[in-house]
């Protein structure tokens, strides 16, 4: 994919140089910086966790929860191993930001981990990287070594008694892996599957140790916020919603692409950096957070700007960052029936709510697109939906049923029409 | 403590509990699939979603912690509500088969679709349908009825100790399997029938012969080791349908071994005796009681007065109870007899000690130990349940270790181990002495002579275990029971137990063994050795049964009159004169005492079969025939009262009476290892034959060296080889097993193919057939 504006994350890269990902390349605009100041300086723990709250960044993985806050969590002097763990499952439908980070600019994660690791007094650190990904994974190890190579990582970094190993992991591929206590299991070599919580990864996480787990996006800030300070990192957003977001925006845009822009920024604004609708068609409708996040019809989403509060404002979600932008063509039948066959396919199978009712969800859908619908089925999707959701080990099955809640809210009529054809299509 | 609420009853539980530990303590019942006590918690089957105040959603019961002040509502609308989705989506894919489902009146899902499920269902679609998967021949399958609860996958996992299933696939294709072509072998693998809530997981022996609400509920206790299981019998017609554990946290807690979950299929065995038989000219005719009784009275009465009272020996099977055994002494001092010998499988018996050997503390004490030392001991085929128990136990810090002639695996941790051949079990013994001794400065009493005793870095390692702890014991298992040299072994095992502060435990083999004992049915030896005129055999079978079956079975070939007092028709019939039927545990009250000194007292579950009767009644009988007083016995509880008088735990001692001479010896050449193996334990476990169908009994067919043993015989796994033993000799296919010294030579006891064996531990020749 292509980065067609520069924020936090991406900075001064310069994505027509091949070798912008190198060390080298970081280091020039600014890298490592951070980290050497935090050595040369002896910045303390506390000090770093204070200005994470002060810049506001909220988790850039979909839940948008204050890093400061989860980073305080972290028992510090618990005596045993303690782990960080980076969230590079990138598997939500619509998202492809984190792989470009670790493609375009791995050295700012693998910096963001190490400070990480050292306000939070950790000494090991895993990054998972999604499974159909491996040449990124490739040039991930890559950048590994190049940071071990020069001091960055490893024993005594930068001559200091600090000691970070870094490590990254291939997974396969699987959708669940992405929720963290599912990839802390595939981590541990088991079937990738959501632990029931409490007890939280902050106190029972890898290898049941404390665990503090973000997303890649999440860390790869981190350099920015300690160079430039918190408050400057809030200032580019608004109150509470600090910072610039990637943002993967697809579908019927001119200009499909990773747009890393101020949160608060209007959507009207994003749309039109995308070049506006491809071949001049109206704006139908927008899924704002990535699949798990409810459509939003046009009218709603000009209104509302890109950040975490105004979207969840608007009935949806910021989640990942994934903006599924659909034209006048779209039927929001197919849409949703593709969409619940994904949660169908992708789901566990562990707790029962979710195993059974993502298949049931998609046969109803499925045959209502197919022309077969009855009059009882979308009440029978509210109904199954009303049983998945909050019933579940994970969110998985709130993920699941979030879609169906949205497209009968808002294009109800598209699916009554349809049963209504078919209901008039059978022969007496 | 913590103060809740569930449904308006406020009550205080301990810090830790879960709304489910609370909910049952006060005996509210939430409905629950996934959750069981004694595995690990899932929250998966999400059944026992609860309300509980502040909460935005419903949680689960079983996995949420209890806070102080917590208010939990199990039957609000929010609750129900949720159980019912629960409920709905669990019917979706499952069979409505319950006419034709084994499981039908004993379903959880069933049970609790009655409270919590819909008449009809909204669900039009095509139901899922699971192929089936080949457990092995205890455990039935109809995997579409499965609802993933995961309870047998954790069982295989945490009790068993090997995830012998697992969860495979994703989502709704989610499928509970076996590892790829393998079955599940566990030796308690049909706990996970019990376990399961449906009828995805069922009893193939039991498997369409009857439905749950036409048998009868029994209780009765184990026969087939000395744990002393508590069992549910369930009865029909008076045959034996099924037998399932019946809970006893302080025996069994709520598992069963396969070995006393599927023996019974032997109890409706075609080679039942149903009628006393006489030998007469050579032939085999059916006899009246009276007769029978009449003959066999006037045969011993006649061979003693012939030939003197040590011409008549009586061997019983330590499986008999309590009231068997001592009205069969009783009988049999009435003669003059006094050779009542109920451990023929023991080679070695100048271990006297001051009372009857037991386990030396409770079951439960045994597993809050910190250390235990195993002394030639198969734990898990040798008692199942004991080994699961350990087993927790390990994981809460126990160190177990071992000397022995195998490394079979525990399916545990085992902190230190030292291999030894099967007949230097005392040098192995006798370097964790002097490793002691070496490292607490101590004196080792003077019939313990350590010199040339070289410690090696696993005596040293074992010895650090037993150190310095305030809980420890050394266990001696059936190996070594059963050894040559069991009164050095057991001398050494005293000395190290008295160094380091340990119990010492001698488990009870038989589910009577400590019983046999107390009453004195250890007397003569190995009564094959010189042989006698007459045999009276209570239960057994002298080739499968003794030490060294050759010779036992050659000793009953040759005598002038064999008594067999036995369930089943057997071999016997070539050198017996009179067989006798009499009851199997199922169908005679009786007691056994078990390996923790406990005496448990149990009623015949079925009427005996054609014209058997309990033994005890024969022998009351048989007393009055030869004019005996003393055997006005009016019930079995009589016998027992007489039998068991006072209290039995003051009769229980592992002490010594006198020292034993210990001595390191030499040892070379191939060696026997043999072992009674899993199933082939007494005449009822070798008669069913699901177990003999089983991965275990399979590998008792074999016999197994190490690899570079195998290549110095020239034997190839999977070939043949031909082993002679004494004058016997029997054809087994190879195996290799690397847990094995050079030179040891393992091949099962107690099987059909090696009766024409001697020893289980001893010289053997083996060549490539």
């Amino acid at each position: 994919m292509t980065v067609y504006v520069k924020g936090v994350v991406f900075g001064d890269v310069d994505f027509d140089n091949p070798d912008c990902w190198r060390l080298e390349e970081y280091v020039k605009r600014g890298g490592y910086a951070a980290l050497k100041k935090i050595i040369n300086e002896k910045i303390s723990q506390d000090d770093i966790i204070a200005e994470m709250k002060t810049s506001s960044l909220r988790g850039r993985g979909g839940a948008g929860f204050p890093t400061g806050l989860k980073w305080s969590f972290m028992p510090r002097s618990f005596p045993g191993q303690k782990y960080l763990v980076c969230n590079t499952d990138e598997g939500e439908p619509g998202t492809f930001k984190d792989l470009d980070i670790i493609v375009y600019n791995p050295h700012a994660l693998i910096e963001g981990m190490i400070i990480g690791g050292y306000a939070m007094g950790i000494t090991v650190g895993y990054n998972y990287i999604h499974g159909e990904v491996f040449e990124a994974y490739q040039r991930f190890e890559e950048a590994l070594e190049e940071a071990r190579a020069a001091g960055f990582l490893g024993d005594n970094i930068l001559g200091s008694d600090f000691s970070f190993q870094l490590h990254a992991h291939h997974g396969y591929g699987a959708y669940i892996c992405g929720e963290e206590t599912a990839l802390l299991e595939s981590l541990e070599g088991k079937k990738g599957q959501p632990r029931f919580k409490p007890p939280f990864p902050a106190s029972f996480g890898l290898y049941g140790k404390p665990t503090t787990i973000n997303n890649t996006e999440t860390f790869a800030s981190v350099p920015y916020i300690v160079r430039e300070g918190g408050q400057k990192f809030l200032e580019l957003g608004k109150p509470n919603n600090g910072g610039t977001k990637l943002f993967s925006v697809s579908g019927h845009v001119n200009r499909p692409g990773n747009y890393e822009i101020p949160l608060g920024t209007p959507f009207a604004d994003l749309l039109e950096m995308c070049g506006g609708m491809r071949d001049g068609k109206k704006l139908k409708a927008v899924i704002p957070g990535g699949s798990s996040a409810p459509v939003l019809p046009a009218d709603i989403m000009m209104q509302c700007t890109m950040d975490y509060d105004s979207i969840a404002k608007a009935g949806s979600m910021l989640g990942s960052g994934a903006v599924i932008v659909m034209d006048e063509t779209v039927s929001m039948v197919s849409a949703l029936e593709r969409l619940s066959y994904f949660y169908h396919e992708e789901s566990c199978g562990q707790c029962t709510p979710c195993r059974e009712g993502t298949g049931w969800l998609y046969r109803v859908v499925h045959r209502i697109a197919k022309g077969e619908g009855r009059p009882e089925d979308l009440d029978l999707l509210s109904r199954v939906g009303d049983n998945i959701a909050g019933r579940t080990i994970c969110a998985l099955g709130d993920a699941a049923v979030f879609p169906v809640r949205g497209m009968l809210k808002h294009f109800r009529h598209e699916f009554e029409d349809l049963i209504k054809d078919a209901q008039t299509a059978k022969p007496l | 403590m913590l103060e809740i609420e569930i449904d308006g009853k406020k009550l205080t539980v301990p810090g830790g509990s879960t709304v489910m530990d609370a909910a049952n303590s006060i005996g509210v019942h939430i409905p629950h699939f996934c959750y069981h006590k004694k595995l690990s918690i899932a929250a998966n089957c999400r059944m026992c979603l609860v309300q509980v105040e502040k909460a935005p959603k419903p949680l689960p019961a079983c996995a949420t912690p209890v806070t102080d002040g917590m208010k939990v509502f199990t039957h609000s609308d929010q609750a129900v509500t949720a159980q019912k989705g629960v409920m709905e989506f669990l019917l979706i894919n499952h069979p409505l088969d319950c006419p034709i489902c084994d499981q039908g009146g004993e379903c959880q899902l069933q049970d609790l679709a009655v409270g919590y499920g819909q008449s009809s269902s909204d669900y039009a679609e095509e139901k899922r349908v699971v192929a089936n998967k080949d457990l092995g021949p205890l455990i039935s399958t109809d995997m579409t009825r499965c609802i993933h609860c995961s309870r047998c996958v954790r069982f295989t996992e945490e009790i068993a100790g090997f995830q012998e299933l697992g969860m495979a696939n994703r989502g709704e294709f989610t499928e509970v399997m076996p590892f790829i072509g393998k079955t599940v072998n566990s030796e308690i693998s049909g706990n996970v029938i019990d376990l399961c809530p449906v009828g995805a997981l069922t009893s193939k022996p039991f498997r369409y012969s009857a439905r749950t609400w036409e048998l009868s509920r029994r209780k009765s206790v184990g026969a087939h080791d000395g744990l002393g299981s508590n069992l549910i019998v369930q009865v029909k017609n008076h045959k034996v349908m099924r037998v399932l554990p019946l809970e006893n946290e302080a025996i069994n807690e709520c598992w069963l071994s396969d070995r006393d979950r599927f023996s019974y299929e032997a109890l409706n065995s075609a080679e039942r005796l149903t009628a006393p038989m006489l030998k007469q000219g050579g032939v085999w005719q059916q006899a009246d009681w009276q007769t029978a009784l009449e003959y066999v009275a006037n045969g011993l009465k006649q061979i003693v007065a012939e030939h003197g009272k040590d011409s008549v020996a009586v061997v019983a099977s330590p499986n008999s109870t309590v009231e068997e055994l001592f009205a069969l002494r009783k009988l049999m001092a009435g003669l003059g007899v006094e050779q009542v010998q109920a451990f023929a499988r023991q080679a070695d018996f100048a271990a006297r000690t001051q009372g009857a050997k037991w386990l030396g503390q409770s079951i439960e004490e045994l597993a809050q130990n910190e250390a235990i030392l195993l002394v030639g001991s198969t734990l898990r085929k040798e008692q199942p349940l004991l080994a699961q128990r350990l087993r927790q136990s390990v994981k809460k810090g126990l160190l177990l270790s071992a000397v022995n002639p195998h490394r079979d695996d525990l399916l545990t941790k085992v902190a230190a181990e030292l291999l030894v051949r099967p007949d230097q079990l005392v040098e192995g013994l006798l370097q964790v002495v002097k490793a002691v001794a070496e490292q607490q400065n101590a004196t080792v009493p003077s019939h313990i002579d350590l010199s040339g005793v070289v410690v090696s870095a696993e005596a040293a390692a074992i010895a650090q275990t037993l150190i310095g702890k305030t809980k420890a014991t050394v266990l001696l298992g059936n190996l070594a029971q059963n050894s040559a040299r069991f009164a050095e072994v057991y001398a050494a095992a005293e000395v190290l137990a008295t160094l380091t502060g340990a119990k010492l435990a001698v488990p009870a083999i038989a589910a009577n063994s400590v019983g046999a004992e107390l009453i004195g049915a250890d007397v003569g030896g190995n009564v094959f050795a010189m042989p006698k005129k007459a045999y009276v055999f209570l239960g057994v079978e002298p080739e499968f049964d003794a030490h060294n079956g050759a010779q036992a079975l050659a000793a009953a070939q040759q005598a002038e009159m064999v008594v067999v007092l036995s369930p089943f028709q057997s071999c016997a019939l070539e050198y017996a004169d009179v067989m006798l039927p009499v009851s199997p545990f199922t169908e005679t009250s009786g007691t056994f005492v078990n390996m923790e000194g406990k005496a448990q007292s149990f009623n015949g579950v079925v009427r005996p079969l054609g014209e058997t009767r309990p033994a005890w009644k024969v022998f009351r009988v048989l007393g009055n025939v030869l004019g005996f007083s003393g055997f006005d016995y009016n019930s079995s509880e009589e016998i027992r009262d007489e039998a068991l008088a006072g209290d039995i735990a003051s009769r229980l001692s592992n002490t010594l009476v006198t020292p034993v001479a210990v001595k390191a010896q030499a040892a070379t050449g191939l060696v026997r290892l043999g072992e009674v193996p899993v199933y082939g334990t007494d005449s009822i476990v070798r008669r069913a034959p699901s177990l003999q169908a089983s991965a275990d009994a399979s590998l008792a067919q074999t016999l197994r060296v190490n690899a570079a043993t195998a290549s110095k015989l020239g034997l190839v796994a999977g070939g043949m080889a031909k082993v002679n033993q004494a004058a016997g000799e029997a054809e087994l296919s190879v195996a290799i097993d690397d847990g094995l010294l050079d030179d040891v030579v393992r091949v099962a006891a107690a099987t059909p193919l090696t009766r024409n064996l001697g020893d289980l531990v001893g010289a053997i020749s083996v060549a490539k057939a």
